[in-house]
């Protein structure tokens, strides 16, 4: 019989050990699943984990779709560490989406003559400031209502949507469109700059990955990140200690809607190039899931949205290659989450061996 | 020859890094009460959760009537009749109290019949409760009411108390040792975790001393002195505290007729509270919990800052509006009851904890110098003997008396002007409390005002210079300590003090000079 025995301090090998191990777990439940359909597991399995990383050009669809996930994810890592549940990120991102495809459009139609390294800057504060307001909403109300912030902001996702569509089929529809829900194709000094000429990834994935690293040592290596992390652990302490709950909410909100929005913004004016009612593949929500097999950690958001698009990617290949169904990306990340989440036991538990009953 | 109740042979159990149990043996007669004695990290937890059924021996025997038994989980010793209250309580903060002894029954009894049960049993042992309240409102103190009530339901024919006193007054200990021996009276055996010696020689038939996880004697402690049985406990006698005289300086903390209404329906209104805190004194708070000390800690604290503005003054300037971190700023630091999740953050590093009181390592836009940080940690672990995996270890990670040395540690670090401080040594081992007081006092003799609210009365007249007692939300003139009697405190504590001018500290009996 296997016992846990709690530990005495976390057991860092097993923090980096534990994914790996769920990942393999993964592997393991994908190949008898194909087995089962009757394929051959070592082809499928090579199309959901080796594929994605063949050639330089799926690696830059890879990151390409790692992008929003990462920059979403961060922001919800950092409101559910201040126990602030944020669910309506894909609300944030489709305002964020807005907000840059405005600005595009805006530029476009008035012919603006500026390079695009000028417009890139512009591009991220547009995202950043639609989407912080569309979260600002939620703070404002919870703040001065106690409105539930996890009702809030979820409606909001469909108001956002709802206003998204309102423009596309309205006042932003492209006139030569035939009547299509979308607006006129940005110019092409809008295009956000590519880091490989020829293909779609551009240089917002550095940016995401810069916000990483900023928002690890945010979380970390700041007073204010820390005090964000105690009012959820724990309430008493933050009133003991005297941090103000009220600036928790609108920071976490703020941020994680700014990251939102930038992610949104950088989805049009990136590989979209121009704004239509299916600006979001559901990045808002799926980054709740990259949020949490990253166990909130900056560093590990990235390693979970890679994996995430990973499986999202794999999914459509096996679906063209193989003749597999689409929903076993779904499967895929379900037994991820679930392996993972058991795997995390051992970081704070040891197994042992014992005989007897 | 009687058969024992309980025989535990060879019981060894081992964590990840220590010995907690090494061939423990223990003998347990019917109707004995049985002490075990030992400091913090003893292995005394251990034994007790062994017997209980919530770990698992990795060898040795256990016998119980005569008979080996293995006792696999807490319900198996339920069932064989071992009833445990435990010095951390295993209650539902968001349930009521006969809801939490409901929960802990086997077998299908209506709620209803479970309060009348508790209401009977509380009467019967002289206990206060009331079972519908919701057990987030209760005190420390009522809350081990309740588990002392739930174990007694059970009709147990052993009873494990682990420090079942440390919250109750004088008196009301009297009263449980009374129903202690007329419950061993009728051949319940009881086993008696404390580190107080007195109790122990009061009390206890026999005593089993544990150190560093080994048996180091087996007495009859009525016939010990409390140094004989220290020296087995510790190898040494705890270090004497040195009071010296006070010598107050100018008023630092001023609570003028403070009246406040309770913030939740369990809680306790404060009717025109007024004390007067100088600077080098030692003033004490006595009274059963419950009685609104939580309350005029929160109002002092600044983490209730719903005060009038005058009605509480830190050097004469009116402090009471401001938040938790002005009032810190202004130099007035607390200690509150609860170490892990309001003193400390479970989750967070010792390190990390630091940051609620202490700013010392921030540098500009609040950027943490980490050398600095874990600099000052290792300091405070180190001057207060903190056993701890370091400034990295989480808060979780530490025993209470550990965990509660580092918070101690980190506000007396800081040198406050004035310090507020609740249970300073509640469930800490006997080295770990005279260390915990001998530093509030050399605070004391650096200047520092201190205000002690405890229940402890033994603690409170060892360390302060005046008493107050606090009963019903009210507070009672305060009185010299070396005046005052514990039979003169424990009338006070149900609210019979003679009523004093209304302006001042209120009469002086014994007064300081």
């Amino acid at each position: 019989m296997i016992r846990l025995e709690p530990r005495a301090t976390p057991s860092m090998a097993m923090s980096i050990l534990s994914p790996v191990i769920a990942l393999a777990i993964t592997a393991a439940a994908g190949a008898a699943l194909f087995t089962a359909l009757g394929k051959d597991p070592g082809q499928a399995l090579s199309v959901f984990f080796l594929e994605p990383f063949n050639g330089v050009r799926a690696i830059s669809e890879l990151a390409l779709k790692s992008t929003p996930l990462v920059l979403i994810a961060l922001g919800l890592a950092l409101c559910y560490r201040s126990n602030v549940w944020n669910i309506g990120a894909e609300g944030q991102f489709l305002m964020g989406a807005i907000g840059g495809g405005g600005l595009a459009l805006w530029v476009t139609t008035a012919e603006i003559g500026m390079s695009r390294w000028l417009f890139f800057p512009l591009v991220i504060l547009a995202g950043a400031m639609a989407g912080a307001a569309w979260a600002g909403v939620v703070a404002l109300l919870r703040d001065r209502f106690n409105a539930n912030e996890i009702l809030v902001s979820l409606m909001l996702v469909y108001v956002a949507n709802l206003f998204l569509s309102w423009l596309v089929f309205g006042p932003w529809k492209d006139p030569q469109g035939y009547n299509f829900p979308q607006t006129v194709s940005f110019a092409a000094n809008t295009e956000l700059p590519r880091v490989i000429r020829g293909m779609r990834l551009h240089w917002g994935t550095a940016v995401a990955l810069v916000a990483a690293v900023v928002m690890w040592l945010f979380m970390f290596r700041t007073f204010t990140g820390i005090q964000l992390q105690v009012g959820g652990p724990a309430p008493a302490a933050a009133r003991y200690a005297g941090f103000s709950s009220r600036a928790a909410i609108w920071t976490t909100l703020l941020v994680s809607g700014g990251l939102s929005g930038v992610a949104g913004a950088f989805e049009v004016a990136g590989p979209m190039g121009q704004l239509t009612p299916h600006v979001s593949a559901g990045y808002g929500f799926t980054a709740i899931i990259v949020a949490f097999v990253g166990r909130l950690h900056p560093l590990g958001c990235i390693l979970g949205s890679v994996v995430l698009s990973m499986f999202l990617i794999g999914g459509e290949l096996a679906q063209s290659r193989i003749g597999l169904p689409s929903a076993l990306a779904g499967v895929f990340q379900g037994v991820l989450l679930l392996s993972l989440l058991a795997c995390d036991t051992l970081i704070h538990y040891r197994p042992r061996w014992s005989r007897g009953s | 020859m009687t058969v024992p109740r309980l025989q535990l042979e060879q019981i060894t159990k081992r964590f990840a890094s220590v010995v907690a149990n090494d061939a423990v043996a223990l003998t347990v007669l019917p109707g004995e009460i049985h002490s075990i004695l030992g400091e913090n990290g003893a292995g005394k937890s251990t034994l007790v959760k062994i017997i209980y059924g919530a770990l698992r021996p990795d060898a040795g025997r256990i016998l119980w009537n005569g008979q080996p038994v293995q006792i696999r989980s807490p319900q198996e010793a339920r069932a064989l009749g071992i009833a445990m209250v435990f010095q951390h309580f295993s209650l539902f903060e968001t349930l009521t109290v006969a809801e939490n002894v409901w929960l802990g029954m086997s077998g299908k009894i209506p709620l209803r019949q479970v309060v009348a049960g508790i209401r009977s049993k509380a009467a019967e042992y002289g206990l206060e409760l009331e079972p519908e309240r919701e057990v987030h409102t209760l005190s420390v103190g009522e809350r081990q009411r309740v588990e002392i009530v739930r174990a007694l339901l059970a009709d147990p024919r052993l009873l494990i108390l682990d420090e079942p006193t440390s919250v109750l007054t004088p008196q009301a200990v009297e009263k449980l040792f009374v129903t202690l021996r007329q419950l061993a009276a009728t051949g319940c055996s009881i086993l008696y975790i404390s580190h107080k010696l007195d109790e122990i020689r009061a009390l206890c038939h026999q005593c089993t001393v544990l150190r560093g996880g080994r048996v180091t004697g087996t007495c009859d402690p009525t016939l010990e002195s409390n140094a004989s049985l220290s020296r087995l406990m510790i190898g040494a006698e705890p270090p004497r505290l040195v009071h010296r005289q006070a010598t107050p300086g100018q008023v630092a903390l001023r609570v003028r007729d403070l009246t406040l209404e309770k913030l939740d329906r369990f809680g306790t209104d404060l009717h025109g509270v007024s004390l007067e805190l100088r600077e080098g004194e030692v003033v004490g708070v006595a009274g059963v919990s419950g009685n609104g000390q939580q309350q005029l800690l929160a109002a002092i604290s600044g983490e209730d800052p719903r005060a009038e503005e005058g009605a509480v003054e830190l050097f004469g300037q009116p402090i009471g509006r401001l938040g938790v971190a002005a009032r810190r700023k202004l130099g007035l630091h607390f200690i509150p009851e609860e170490r892990l999740g309001r003193g400390a953050v479970p989750t967070l590093s010792l390190a990390h904890n630091m940051l609620l009181t202490r700013d010392e390592s921030l540098r500009a836009l609040g950027w943490i110098d980490r050398r600095a940080l874990k600099y000052q940690t290792a300091k405070i672990i180190e001057r207060f003997k903190v056993k701890s995996g370091g400034p990295a270890a989480v808060a979780r990670s530490l025993s209470g008396g550990n965990l509660q040395k580092y918070i101690v540690g980190r506000e007396i670090d800081a040198v406050p002007r004035v310090l507020v401080v609740a249970q300073p040594t509640w469930g800490v081992d006997v080295g770990a409390a005279a260390q915990i007081r001998a530093e509030l006092l050399a605070l004391r003799d650096a200047g520092t005002a201190l205000l002690v609210v405890s229940e402890e009365l033994e603690e409170l007249f060892e360390m302060t210079d005046r008493l107050h007692v606090m009963a019903r939300g009210r507070l009672s003139p305060s009185i010299g300590t070396s005046a005052a009697t514990v039979e003169l405190i424990g009338e006070w504590m149900s609210g019979l003090w003679p009523t004093g001018p209304e302006d001042g500290p209120g009469v002086s009996i014994g007064e300081f000079p």
